[in-house]
């Protein structure tokens, strides 16, 4: 296996950063590895359960099935990037902590980036949609429930519906 | 949803809704997994496995992956068997060793054969693929009744049988009870393998530092004895091995059991002088993680009388195992603490017998065998209602333990602590509205539509101290499952509590502080909870067995009275008072009738820390509890029937399903859900209800979908998520809940355990839906999962009969 290093410049959540990478890395691991950024979690790496989303120019995507050459000159959001910029939880991530939309964490990043590009696209989604969004990522502690309550808890949010 | 929620069993924090602790950190990717772990230096381990279910290994010739740069080790079983003790085995059979990587033998496809360390885990996998293992393929079986049956196919000579487990218990006059009863009826049910498949793999982390001579670890762990085991097994003093328990765990539910990973990286980091992690692959976790749930063939034979009464059950239950077995033959203990359900059934015969394959070794899943031996009885219950003509209500209705019997001893010597069974069942019948739903599936019907309804009752044995173990095995006398908690109060008035095992989800950071903030009266969201290490730690059995709201709860309370104690002596004997005199509220403790004869929390922590010359005597100074809280119902031996006290609490739930299937393509699709739950007093609902949709969701999963299948050659076929089905959004149903709150009299706050709850009784209501929608074909199914296809081929077989 050639160890040849490409270099790639991309921007993640906001920032640019460049790395040299071989050509068989995938995203996931460069972000994980490289630039430490460990919120985006590794779980199946052959692409169905979601635990490794991120956004892709706003479209969520599987970083296991990515490589990082791939993204290059492309714009990235992790877990790490959807907080407001004083640090502060998004509607979203504290509407999965009101409604405990959580419990061991791991499928839970991959689940935010599912809901928010949801909410970016349609702000008020009906359930089904927002089963819809999420059919993609699996949760083993949930069954889904309070993660379905957690984004519409968001979206009445967002509309000033609720507090 | 608002916050916050006053609590409705009158308590200041324990039952009102609270925000999870542990949240803010996962939802903004801070977790601190064991894969995020960053050692300096860290190499990287890929494994060799089997391709065989049975071989000798010939020869294994690892010279190219040596050769390669950045290799920097590979261990086979010659020098890993040789260096380290097998692991442990619960049962009685010395000579089933077992050990993380394979030597002269390999018992089943995807055992571990060999391990390769290397700069990248990449580079690792590129080394493993140019070891060339030489077998010789042997005959293999991976039936639990062949294995039986075919002496000469033994996965393990040594042992000279197959079965490592074989029990007959007779619990009260079953023959008798049976000579008289009106009716008898058999029936075979089996429950395939799955398992709780966290998103998560397993991955750990080791490190040895030769001037402490200490093994630090940091896993994904939720496993007892953990650290004792691991430091036996690599011939190593218990405080020689540390394991860091404030690693977050991404799921478990029973099966993260790295042991034998644990062993070979903690093995490596000390031969190499390096720190080595091993993060299973999604193929590794699946076939040669161990971690398959039970795999499990019933034969049920019931007693009963014309009106529906339950005289007494037979039953045999034969457990495929596996390759190995560590815990897994236990899982046909836990059952005998809850043989006959929520029924007041007078004798019981019980036959596990537990039996090695060339399957992938079985572990320790949600609820330790309980789902499947539910899965059971409540066909059975079906099963007995269609042979009388009676509603499946009413034969239920007939035989659950009326409130007014507690506390209920069943045959098998357990006492039920307390229950309204009756009363959560016509909670969940008002909440789905039963009546209507007769309606809705007889016009479901009548449009030329499968439709059926299901219902299912069950226990949830929680908090028990382990005595399956010698029940099934007499050399093994534990009899405690102990759990502990140490509060300390720093100079600045700041609580926090200490823990000694990690968590998987449950929230134990949540249920610590909600319970010492109860007990104090102090703000929880001001408590912080850490986990420590095992060698700083308390003695501590981890979240199994619907335990921690028991155990650690009670723990918890007990050295936060002992706090309170303190405080209250130091009041007294500043104000030259008795205890008596005191009243404590909020931390502060003023003389009673005298609001400004007070000393504050802050006074009286400056004085513990501070002021010994306040100090009354024989107090200590330096604010900090430890309480060590046994199992509530104690230990005892079993009786030489096998009478035994495993678990002191009984949640019951019970759940109404409703499904339809297409009769074109036979697609099923639960349409309705009601759960009835009671596990007495919920310290924290929203965790409780989370675990009990999860739960629901797996059982979904094990009726309809979940299976661990294998070919003809012992190859397991469902190694991915393409093939081994998790139900996504769309499969689960919206879910209600019925509450229902009848506390436990033995424990600190009424609580019981949960989180088995969901998983142990969902899959009998799913498979007594189907078979409900079945029933106008006159065919039916018992064996789980039922997947689509199931569904499709008995209709078609209908059709043709």
């Amino acid at each position: 296996m050639s160890e040849r290093l490409y270099a790639i410049a991309i921007e993640v959540n906001g920032t640019k950063r460049t790395g040299q990478v071989t050509a068989r890395t995938s995203l996931v691991d460069w972000l994980r590895e490289h630039l430490n950024l460990t919120g985006t979690h590794v779980g199946c790496e052959h692409g169905i359960c979601g635990a490794c989303s991120v956004m892709l120019d706003g479209a969520p995507v599987r970083s296991c099935l990515m490589y990082a050459v791939q993204a290059d000159g492309h714009r990235v959001t992790t877990v790490e990037g959807l907080a407001r910029p004083d640090g502060q939880l998004s509607v979203l991530q504290d509407s999965f902590c009101e409604a405990h939309g959580l419990q061991c964490g791991y499928c839970t990043p991959g689940m935010l980036i599912a809901a928010q590009a949801l909410l970016d696209e349609n702000p008020r989604p009906s359930e089904h949609e927002i089963r819809d969004a999420i059919g993609g990522n699996l949760c083993r502690c949930t069954g889904y429930q309070q993660i379905v309550e957690a984004i519409e808890l968001a979206a009445r949010r967002m509309a000033g519906e609720a507090e | 949803m608002s916050t916050p929620q006053t609590s409705p069993y009158g308590f200041r924090y324990i039952g009102a809704k609270r925000r999870t602790k542990e949240h803010p950190r996962f939802v903004t990717g801070r977790g601190r997994y064991a894969a995020d772990i960053a050692l300096p230096g860290l190499k990287h381990v890929a494994l060799v496995a089997s391709p065989h279910a049975s071989a000798k290994i010939l020869s294994i010739c690892s010279e190219a992956a040596r050769a390669v740069p950045g290799v920097h080790y590979v261990l086979t079983g010659d020098e890993f068997c040789a260096a380290t003790d097998s692991l442990p085995i619960g049962v009685d059979a010395p000579k089933v060793t077992r050990w993380a990587l394979a030597r002269e033998r390999v018992r089943y496809a995807g055992e571990w054969v060999a391990a390769v360390v290397a700069d990248t885990r990449a580079l690792a996998e590129d080394a493993a693929e140019l070891i060339e293992v030489e077998y010789e393929p042997l005959p293999h079986v991976t039936d639990a009744e062949q294995a039986i049956a075919n002496t000469d196919t033994l996965v393990h000579p040594a042992h000279g049988s197959n079965v490592i487990l074989h029990r007959n218990f007779v619990w009260g006059p079953v023959e008798a009870e049976f000579a008289n009863a009106d009716h008898r009826l058999s029936f075979r049910a089996t429950w395939n393998r799955n398992a709780t498949v966290p998103i998560e793999t397993f991955a750990v982390a080791a490190q040895w530092n030769p001037a402490t001579e200490i093994l630090d670890i940091w896993a994904s762990i939720q496993m007892p004895k953990y650290p004792d085991q691991a430091a036996r097994a690599l011939r190593l003093p218990g405080n020689a091995v540390r394991v860091h328990y404030d690693v977050d765990v991404g799921g478990s539910y029973g099966v993260k059991r790295g042991i034998k990973h644990t062993v070979l990286v903690g093995y490596l980091a000390r031969r190499l002088g390096m720190p080595v992690r091993l993060i299973e692959d999604r193929l590794e976790n699946m076939r040669g993680g161990d971690m398959h749930g039970p795999d499990r063939t019933f034969d049920m034979t019931a007693a009963f009388d014309g009106d529906g009464t339950i005289r007494a059950l037979k039953i045999r239950a034969i457990d495929n195992v596996g390759a190995y077995a560590g815990r897994a033959p236990f899982q046909l203990g836990k059952p005998v603490s809850a043989i006959c359900g929520p029924y007041a059934v007078k004798a019981v015969a019980y036959e596990p017998v537990s039996v090695m394959t060339n399957k992938t070794p079985q572990e320790a899943v949600r609820g330790f065998g309980q789902a499947p031996t539910n899965f059971a009885l409540e066909r059975t219950m079906d099963r007995v209602a269609r042979h009388l003509n009676m509603d499946r209500l009413a034969v239920r209705q007939k035989n659950l333990i009326r409130k007014d019997q507690f506390p209920y001893t069943i045959p098998s010597g357990s006492t039920y602590d307390s229950g309204d069974y009756q009363t959560v069942l016509d909670k969940a019948l008002a909440a789905i509205d039963y009546p209507a739903l007769v309606k809705q599936r007889d016009a479901a019907r009548e449009n030329g539509r499968l439709a059926g309804i299901g219902i299912s009752t069950c226990l949830e044995p929680s908090g028990g101290n382990s005595a399956f173990e010698p029940l099934l095995n007499p050399k093994n006398e534990t009899t405690t499952w102990m759990d502990s908690c140490l509060v300390r109060i720093d100079l600045s008035g700041a609580i926090t509590g200490i823990m000694g095992t990690s968590s998987s989800g449950q929230g134990h950071e949540t249920l610590v502080s909600t319970v010492i903030g109860e007990v104090l009266e102090r703000d929880p969201a001001t408590i912080r909870v850490i986990h420590a290490d095992s060698l700083q730690a308390l003695p501590s059995n981890s979240p199994v067995g619907s335990r921690m709201a028991i155990m650690l709860g009670g723990a918890a309370a007990g050295a936060a009275r002992q706090i309170k104690e303190t405080l209250l002596a130091i009041a007294a004997h500043n104000f030259e008072c008795e205890k008596e005199d005191l009243d404590y509220r909020d931390g502060n403790v003023n003389l009673k009738g005298v609001p400004d004869k007070m000393l504050s929390w802050d006074q009286l922590v400056e004085i513990a820390h501070r002021k010994f010359h306040a100090m009354p005597a024989g107090v200590e100074p330096g604010l900090q509890a430890k309480f060590v809280w046994e199992v509530p119902t104690g230990g005892g031996l079993p009786t030489p029937d096998g009478r035994i006290q495993i678990y002191p609490c009984y949640a019951f739930e019970c759940h109404i399903v409703y499904v339809e299937i297409d009769p074109d393509t036979a697609q099923p699709e639960i349409k309705r859900y009601v759960c009835g739950h009671d596990c007495g007093v919920m310290i924290n609902p929203d965790i409780v209800h989370g675990m009990t949709y999860g739960g629901i969701a797996h059982g979904i999963g094990a009726a309809l979908y979940e299976q661990f299948t294998y070919d003809d050659n012992g190859q397991l076929t469902s190694g991915t998520f393409m093939d081994y089905l998790i139900p996504s959004a769309h499969e689960i149903p919206p879910v209600k809940i019925v509450d229902h709150c009848t506390p436990s009299p033995i424990t600190t706050f009424g609580q019981k355990g949960s989180g088995e709850a969901g998983y142990l009784g969902a899959p009998a209501a799913v498979a007594n839906a189907i078979n409900d929608a079945l029933a106008p074909l006159h065919v039916e199914v018992n064996t789980l999962p039922i997947s689509h296809l199931a569904i499709w081929e008995t209709i078609e077989k209908a059709k043709r009969q």
